[in-house]
C-alpha cells in the first residue's frame, strides 16, 4: 500500500494552487487534511501526477461569523470547528453534525473543505451543507465562482468542482427568521466513530404559537449524495409538527428516496432507517424550538 | 475456593514484558532492517478461479531498482508443496499459484525490489494473461458431484468427511420424550490481528544457513519450513525473539516464510515480506471457520438432553489449511459443559474458491459452543422452561468429576453450578430481569443473553491422529530450561515466540514460585530454533499448563540440586535439609545454612564440594508431555483431547433498535474458572480481550465474499473490528476449581471470553427478539441483519 | 520522481533526511529515521497504531507525505518520557496491563496522552471517545480506561493541596 509516484508543491497562495492546477492538466490533487484521498492514494486508486499541499496557506484558514452566515474557510480543520463556540451558538447543527465526524485523529486533521471537495455520500459535512444551503466558494485562474450546495455534489466522490479550481470557502447561511428555532442531528453507524450507513438532519423554525415556518430535513448516506424532499419539507412548513404531521413527513421520505445497496446494508434497510432517523431528527428539533426562549 | 499459598503465583504483579512495549522499544518484524535488504511485493490474482495462461515480467524487470521476479513454476521448482494435515496425498499447495488460481487475492508472481514501493510499481506491470474459470463460492453446491473439483487431482471438493457415533445415538433418539432440528451458521471471520504478518530471511552461503525473523506463532514451523525449502532443520535459525503484534492462532505464515526463504536463498541477499493490510485480508490465508452446524437434539419432558446430532460443514476455502482439523479439536468437548448420554458427530471440510483458513483462537470451539448453546435454548423454549434451569439441570456437578464424556475426553474439574450462581449475583440477575422487561413494557427491544461454556485447555494436537490415521503423534511437549549463573542470577529460556500472552512473566513468575527468588530478577528469554529444546507453540490455551509446568520441572530440578549441594556443605543427609528462599537450612537448627550464594559458586567453582555424580554448574531441562497425552484415538474415535478444561458462564444485557436492528451491550458479567491463576491481571485482559473478539464475531465482523468469490471486506472500512465504543465495561467474576493434572492447579485461559461470549450475545439477541416471535442462529448479527429480520414482522403490524 | 529534504523536530530533536514525494510521513519516521516504536497496522487511516502528536494535537502518521510534515514538530512514542523512565501514563498502563502484544500501545499512549493534556479528569466515556479511532485486538479497551482512569488520578493528585484528614 504504496503510492504511485507523484511530485509535490507546497502552494504558500491560492493563487499558486491556481497556477499549479493548470499547470498539471487535470492531473494535480490538492491536498488538505488527507484523510480521505491519502488511503485512495496508497490504494493507487487515485494517481495524481501532482500533488499541491495547501495546508500552508493561511488566508484558507479560519472561521467568520456575524448575523448573517457562518463562513468557513477551506483548509480548517474539523477539530476547530468542533470547538468554535462562537459557531456552535450561532448555527448549533453544524456543531452537532462536526460532533459526529470521525473521531478525534480525523478530526484533528481532516479540514472542511476537504470532506466536501471528496463529497463522500456518508460524509456528515456534506449533510450538513445540503441542509443548510451552503454556498461553495471555488477559485480558479479564471476568477471565483460560488456554487449553491444543491448544485455542488454530482454523485458518490464526484462535485461540480473542475480539475483546475480550488475549493476556498464554504458558507452556511443563518436562517433571517423571527422565531425559535431547534436543530438535530443523528446518524445510525455500525460502529460509532465509521460512515453513517443513514444520516438525518433538520432544522425547523417555529411562530410564537407553535407553528412551523421554515423546516430542512435531510438524509445521508442514502444515496449517491446528501438528498432533501421538497414535498417533505413542505408537507411540514404551517403545521404545528404534530406526530402525524411528522409521520406523513416521513412517509413522503420514504417514497422518495431511493437508496443504494451496499455490502454493509440493503436500499429497503437504508429506506427504513431513513424514514425512522428522518422522524427522529424531526421530533427532537421540534422538541428543541418549543423549549427554546424566544 | 482452593487457595493453596503461593508466594507469587496469583498475586497483582505488573508483566516483565510491558515496560518494553510502553516505552516503544519492542521489536516487531517490520521494525527488522538489515543493510542491503530488498523487499518483496505480490502479483494476486484478481479472479477467484482462473487458469494462467503466461505471465509476462518483462516490464517490471525492466524498472529500475528490481531485482527478481518469480512465478509458480519456480516455486514448484525450487520448493516443496506444504502439507495439508490430512491423508490428502493429492492436494497440493505452493506458495504462488502452479498454474490454477483457486482464490481472488491468491499470489500469482512475486516480485523483488529496493523498496517496498517500487516491488509495487513493478507487480502492477507484470502481465498475466488468465483464463477465467466458473468459481464455487457455496460450500453445500460445492460438495455435489457436479461441481467441479478445485484440486482435480484429489477428485472432490470434499477434502474430508467422517461421522462418529459414542453411544446409543439412535436409542436414545428413539426413546426421548422430544426432538428438535434446526441449522446455526457462523459466518467468516477471524482473529484480524492489528499486525500484518512479515518475514525477513537472510541466507548466509558460507555458513549454509537461514536466517529467519518472523511474526510467528506456529507449531513445527521450522520443521515444516526446512522441508518445503528442502533443507535440513538445522539450516534454518528461526529467531523467536521477535515480538509478535497480536496472533491469537492465525500468525502462522508458512506461505510466506518458505517464498521470503526462497527469494533470499536465490539471491543471496536479505529480503523483507511484509503483508500490507489488504494482502493480510484477501491473501494471507488468515480466515476463519466458515460453518454450517445442523443440530438435533433428543430431550425429555424434565429438560434433560440425552443425544446430540451434530453435522458441522466447514467451508475451508480454496486449501485445506488448518480448517479441517478445526473440526477435529471440538471433538473434546462436543456436549460442553453437559450431561448428555451420547453423540454422533459428521465433520465435513470442503473447498471453495475463498481464501483459505487458519487456525483461529479455540481452534473451532468457539462455533461449535455457538450452535451448543443455541441448541439448549432452543431445547428451553420448545419445553417452555427457563433458560437457566434447563443449564442447571443439564450441567455437570461438581462431585461428577473427572468426567467422561462420549467422546472419549475426560473433563479433569470444575464446579460449574458455583461459577454460574457466582455470575448471576454479580450481574444482578434479577435486577436484569427487572429492567429488561421495564424497558420491553416502554416498547423496546430487549434481552439477556447467557451461556455456559468451556475453554479445553493444555494444546494436545491428538484431533491429528483423528483426522489422519497416518498420523501417528501422541506428544505435543514443551520445554524449559533454567540456567543459575556464578552469581546466582537466573535466566528461564523459553523454546518458542510469544504474541502478548504474557509468557515471560509466566516463566519467570513460576521460576520464582519454585526456587524462592523475586520474579522480577529473572531473565526469560526466547531460544533460537537451532538452540531450541522441544516446543509446539503458544496454541490451544496451552502455555499456563505447559510452559508453567516444564519450568516448575526445570525449577524443581535446580532445587533438588542446590539441596544437594548445601547437605554436603552442612555435611548432613539430604533429607535433614530444606530449601528456603534459595539457601539450605538444617532442619533441626534453622540458624545453621547455607546461602544460595555460596551454593551457586560451589556448583560453578568447586567442584570438590559438588556431590558425586554431580554436573557442575546449574542449570536444568525439563521436558513436559501433555498431561493425559500418549495414546491414539480408539477404533470408535474416542479420544483424551485436551487435559484441562476452564469454564466461563457469561450474562448479557442488550437492547436492540427496532429498526436500525443495531444492538447495544451492556452490562457485560463473566464468571470465570481457569483454575489457579498464574497472573491475574494476564488472565483478565486475555479474558476481556476475548469478549471483545466475541462482540465482534456476533455482531460485526465478516469476511463477505460476493457469488462470483470477490471478497467485499477487505480493508479495515469493511471489516469491522469491534473498537472502544462498541466493547461495553465487562466486569469479570474469579472462581478456582483447580485443576489435578497440572503443576499449580493452573488451566489454560488464552481463549477465554471467546468461546462463550458470541453464544451469550446471540442468545441476549434471541431473547430479544422472542416477543416478536423471531428466532436467529446466524452471526454476525449485523444491524442490517437484524433490522431486515425485524422488518418481516413489524411491516405485517403496520 | 521528486525527492525532497525534510526537517522535522521530532521528541526535541532535529532531525534531516531525503524522502520521496510518495513516502508517507510513517514510514519516513520507522525508516528513514529509525524510530521504529510508531506502528503500521493498516495504513488506511483505520487503526490508530500509527498515531503521533503533531503540532500539538494527535493525527495519524500514515494519513500524511513526509514532505508535508517538513518544518514541523512531532512526538512520538519514544518521546513520551525522558529516555529510561516512564511517563506517568506510561507507568499507569504497566499498573493495570493495559496492554498485550503491545502493538497498538504506542498509538494508545498517543491518543491517551493527548486526551490528558486537554482534560485532567476525563470520564470514562471522554477516554472512550479519545481511544475510539485506536483499535486493539488484544484487551478489550477495559485495562486501557483503567489505565487512562489512574493517569487521571495520578496526575491530579500530584497537583492538589496535601490532605491532612487522610
Amino acid at each position: 500500500m504504496k503510492a504511485a509516484e507523484f511530485d509535490y508543491a507546497r502552494a504558500a497562495s491560492v493563487e499558486e494552487v491556481c497556477r499549479l492546477l493548470d499547470s498539471a492538466n487535470g492531473d494535480g490533487k490538492i491536498i488538505a487534511g488527507g484523510q480521505t484521498l491519502v488511503p485512495l492514494m496508497v490504494m493507487r486508486l487515485t494517481r495524481p501526477s501532482l500533488l499541491i499541499d495547501v495546508n500552508h496557506i493561511e488566508t484558507l484558514k479560519g472561521i467568520m461569523i456575524d448575523s448573517d452566515a457562518v463562513v468557513i474557510r477551506a483548509c480548517t480543520r474539523q477539530y476547530d470547528a468542533l470547538n468554535d463556540v462562537a459557531l456552535a451558538k450561532a448555527l448549533p447543527l453544524l456543531a452537532k453534525g462536526l460532533a459526529m465526524v470521525g473521531h478525534p485523529q480525523t478530526r484533528n486533521r481532516g479540514t472542511v473543505g476537504g470532506s466536501l471537495a471528496n463529497s463522500d455520500p456518508a460524509a456528515e459535512i456534506c449533510l450538513l451543507a445540503r441542509v443548510l444551503d451552503a454556498e461553495i466558494t471555488a477559485v480558479s485562474s479564471q476568477g471565483s465562482r460560488v456554487i449553491a450546495d444543491k448544485n455542488f455534489a454530482l454523485g458518490a466522490m464526484t462535485t461540480a468542482l473542475s480539475s483546475e479550481e480550488c475549493l476556498t470557502e464554504v458558507r452556511f447561511p443563518i436562517w433571517q427568521i423571527a422565531g425559535r428555532i431547534g436543530t438535530a442531528f443523528d446518524e445510525m453507524s455500525i460502529r460509532r466513530s465509521d460512515f453513517a450507513l443513514v444520516s438525518a438532519a433538520c432544522q425547523v423554525a417555529l411562530d410564537q404559537s407553535g407553528v412551523c415556518r421554515r423546516a430542512v430535513v435531510g438524509i445521508g448516506g442514502a444515496e449517491p449524495s446528501p438528498l432533501r424532499v421538497d414535498a417533505m419539507e413542505q408537507r411540514l412548513v404551517g403545521t404545528k409538527l404534530e406526530a402525524t404531521d411528522l409521520a406523513a413527513a416521513a412517509d413522503l421520505l420514504r417514497d422518495a428516496i431511493d437508496p443504494i445497496t451496499d455490502n454493509h446494508a440493503s436500499a429497503d434497510y437504508r429506506r427504513r432507517v431513513a424514514r425512522e432517523l428522518s422522524l427522529r431528527v424531526m421530533t427532537v428539533a421540534r422538541d428543541e424550538a418549543l423549549a427554546a426562549r424566544n | 475456593m482452593a487457595e493453596q499459598n503461593f508466594r507469587y503465583i496469583s498475586k497483582k504483579r505488573r508483566p516483565k514484558e510491558d515496560r518494553r512495549f510502553l516505552a516503544g522499544s519492542g521489536v516487531f518484524v517490520a521494525d527488522i532492517a538489515i543493510p542491503g535488504m530488498l523487499h518483496v511485493g505480490l502479483v494476486a490474482s484478481p479472479y477467484s478461479f482462473a487458469r494462467i495462461r503466461s505471465i509476462n515480467a518483462e516490464a517490471a524487470l525492466a524498472l529500475p531498482g528490481v531485482h527478481l521476479v518469480v512465478t509458480g513454476e519456480d516455486i514448484v521448482a525450487g520448493t516443496d508443496p506444504m502439507m495439508s494435515g490430512l491423508d490428502a496425498p493429492k492436494l497440493r499447495r505452493y506458495v504462488l499459484a502452479d498454474g490454477i488460481a483457486r482464490y481472488a487475492g491468491e499470489w500469482v508472481a512475486a516480485v523483488v525490489a529496493d523498496t517496498r514501493a517500487i516491488a509495487e510499481d513493478a507487480a502492477e506491470l507484470v502481465e498475466v494473461e488468465y483464463e477465467p474459470l466458473t468459481p464455487v463460492t457455496d460450500p453445500e453446491q460445492a460438495m455435489s458431484s457436479e461441481s467441479p473439483p478445485l484440486h482435480p487431482e484429489h477428485g472432490s471438493n470434499i477434502l474430508f468427511q467422517k461421522k462418529w457415533v459414542w453411544g446409543t445415538v439412535e436409542e436414545d433418539f428413539a426413546a426421548a420424550d422430544h426432538r428438535i432440528a434446526f441449522r446455526a451458521r457462523w459466518h467468516r471471520s477471524s482473529t484480524v490481528p492489528i499486525e500484518t504478518f512479515g518475514v525477513v530471511s537472510q541466507w548466509n552461503q558460507a555458513q549454509q544457513l537461514l536466517d529467519v525473523w518472523a511474526s510467528i506463532q506456529m507449531p513445527k514451523f521450522h520443521d515444516l519450513l526446512g522441508r518445503a525449502l528442502r533443507v535440513p532443520g538445522n539450516a534454518i535459525r528461526v529467531h523467536y525473539d521477535v515480538d509478535v503484534g497480536g496472533s491469537y492462532g492465525v500468525k502462522r505464515g508458512l506461505k510466506h516464510s518458505i517464498l521470503g526463504g526462497y527469494l533470499a536463498k536465490r539471491l543471496g541477499v536479505p529480503v523483507k515480506l511484509m503483508e500490507d493490510r489488504l494482502e493480510n485480508m484477501r491473501g494471507g490465508d488468515a480466515q476463519g471457520p466458515d460453518r454450517i452446524f445442523d443440530m438435533q437434539a433428543a430431550f425429555n419432558n424434565d429438560g434433560m438432553i440425552r443425544s446430540l446430532k451434530i453435522r458441522a460443514l466447514d467451508d475451508c476455502g480454496a486449501h485445506a489449511g488448518r480448517a479441517p482439523l478445526q473440526l477435529g479439536k471440538p471433538v473434546g468437548a462436543i456436549c460442553g459443559p453437559y450431561k448428555v448420554n451420547s453423540v454422533e458427530y459428521e465433520a465435513i471440510s470442503v473447498t471453495t474458491n475463498k481464501t483459505p483458513q487458519e487456525a483461529v483462537r479455540g481452534f473451532g470451539q468457539a462455533p461449535t459452543n455457538f450452535a451448543l448453546e443455541t441448541m439448549v435454548d432452543r431445547v428451553a423454549a420448545h419445553l417452555g422452561m427457563d433458560r437457566l434451569e434447563i443449564r442447571r439441570r443439564n450441567l455437570i456437578t461438581a462431585d461428577q468429576f473427572p468426567y467422561l464424556i462420549p467422546s472419549g475426553s475426560t473433563y479433569d474439574s470444575g464446579d460449574f453450578h458455583t461459577v454460574l450462581d457466582k455470575t448471576l449475583t454479580a450481574a444482578t440477575y434479577n435486577d436484569l430481569i427487572k429492567r429488561r422487561d421495564a424497558a420491553r413494557a416502554a416498547g423496546k427491544l430487549a434481552g439477556i443473553g447467557l451461556s455456559t461454556c468451556l475453554e479445553p485447555s493444555g494444546g494436545n494436537s491428538a484431533f491429528e491422529p483423528l483426522f489422519n490415521p497416518k498420523n501417528e503423534t501422541t506428544t505435543w511437549m514443551e520445554a524449559s530450561t533454567i540456567k543459575v549463573d556464578p552469581f546466582g542470577a537466573i535466566v528461564v529460556i523459553m523454546n518458542t515466540s510469544t504474541s502478548g500472552q504474557g509468557h515471560e512473566t509466566l516463566a519467570a513468575t513460576v521460576a520464582g514460585e519454585i526456587l524462592e527468588r523475586d520474579p522480577d530478577t529473572i531473565r526469560v528469554l526466547h531460544a533460537d530454533s537451532l538452540s531450541a529444546m522441544p516446543s509446539n507453540s503458544p496454541v490451544g490455551s496451552r502455555m499456563a499448563i505447559m510452559l508453567g509446568g516444564a519450568t516448575a520441572g526445570a525449577g524443581k530440578k535446580i532445587k533438588a540440586s542446590v539441596t544437594a549441594i548445601g547437605a554436603k556443605k552442612l555435611g548432613v543427609a539430604i533429607d535433614a535439609v530444606e530449601y528456603r528462599d534459595g539457601n539450605v537450612v538444617l532442619r533441626s537448627d534453622p540458624s545453621k545454612k547455607v546461602s544460595w550464594e555460596v551454593i551457586v559458586e560451589i556448583a560453578h567453582r568447586k567442584f570438590h564440594e559438588l556431590p558425586e555424580g554431580m554436573e557442575p554448574g546449574l542449570q536444568a531441562s525439563f521436558v513436559l508431555e501433555v498431561p493425559t497425552g500418549g495414546t491414539l484415538p480408539d477404533a470408535t474415535g474416542r479420544v483424551q483431547m485436551y487435559p484441562c478444561y476452564a469454564f466461563e458462564s457469561h450474562i448479557v444485557y442488550a437492547e436492540i433498535d427496532r429498526v436500525t436492528g443495531q444492538v447495544t451491550l451492556g452490562p457485560y458479567t463473566v464468571g470465570h474458572d481457569c483454575g489457579v491463576m498464574i497472573n491475574p491481571d494476564i488472565v483478565h485482559g486475555m479474558t476481556y480481550g476475548g469478549i471483545a473478539h466475541g462482540i465482534g464475531a456476533a455482531l460485526y465482523e465478516r469476511f463477505l465474499y460476493d457469488d462470483t468469490g470477490q471478497l467485499l471486506s477487505g480493508t479495515f472500512m469493511d471489516y469491522l473490528i469491534p473498537s472502544s465504543h462498541e466493547v461495553p465495561d465487562v466486569k469479570i467474576i474469579d472462581h478456582c476449581t483447580p485443576s489435578p493434572l497440572t503443576a499449580f492447579g493452573q488451566k489454560g485461559s488464552g481463549e477465554a471470553g471467546y468461546l462463550g461470549g458470541p453464544a451469550a450475545i446471540a442468545c441476549a439477541v434471541n431473547d430479544a427478539l422472542s416477543p416478536l416471535g423471531l428466532k436467529i442462529a446466524e452471526l454476525p448479527m449485523t444491524p442490517s441483519v437484524l433490522g431486515d429480520l425485524i422488518a418481516t414482522v413489524e411491516n405485517k403490524r403496520t | 520522481m521528486s525527492e525532497h529534504d525534510i526537517t522535522l523536530k521530532v521528541n526535541g530533536r532535529t532531525y534531516r533526511g531525503k524522502a520521496s514525494a510518495r513516502m508517507t510521513l510513517v514510514d519516513f519516521l520507522r525508516d528513514e529515521l529509525r524510530l521504529t516504536g510508531t506502528h503500521t497496522g493498516c495504513e488506511h487511516g483505520v487503526c490508530g497504531a500509527c498515531s503521533i502528536i503533531f503540532e500539538g494535537q494527535a493525527i495519524r502518521s500514515c494519513l500524511m507525505f513526509a514532505v508535508q510534515a517538513d518544518g514541523a514538530s512531532i512526538t512520538t512514542v519514544e518521546g513520551l518520557a525522558e529516555p529510561g523512565t516512564l511517563s506517568v501514563l506510561q507507568d499507569c498502563f504497566w499498573e493495570t496491563h493495559a496492554l498485550q502484544c503491545g502493538f497498538c500501545t504506542p498509538g494508545m499512549l498517543i491518543a491517551s496522552q493527548t486526551l490528558l493534556d486537554k482534560n485532567r479528569l476525563p470520564t470514562d466515556e471522554e477516554i472512550r471517545e479519545a481511544i475510539s479511532g485506536n483499535l486493539c485486538r488484544c484487551t478489550g479497551y477495559k485495562q486501557i480506561v483503567d489505565a487512562v482512569k489512574l493517569a487521571a488520578q495520578r496526575l491530579s493528585g500530584l497537583n492538589a493541596p496535601v490532605k491532612s484528614d487522610g
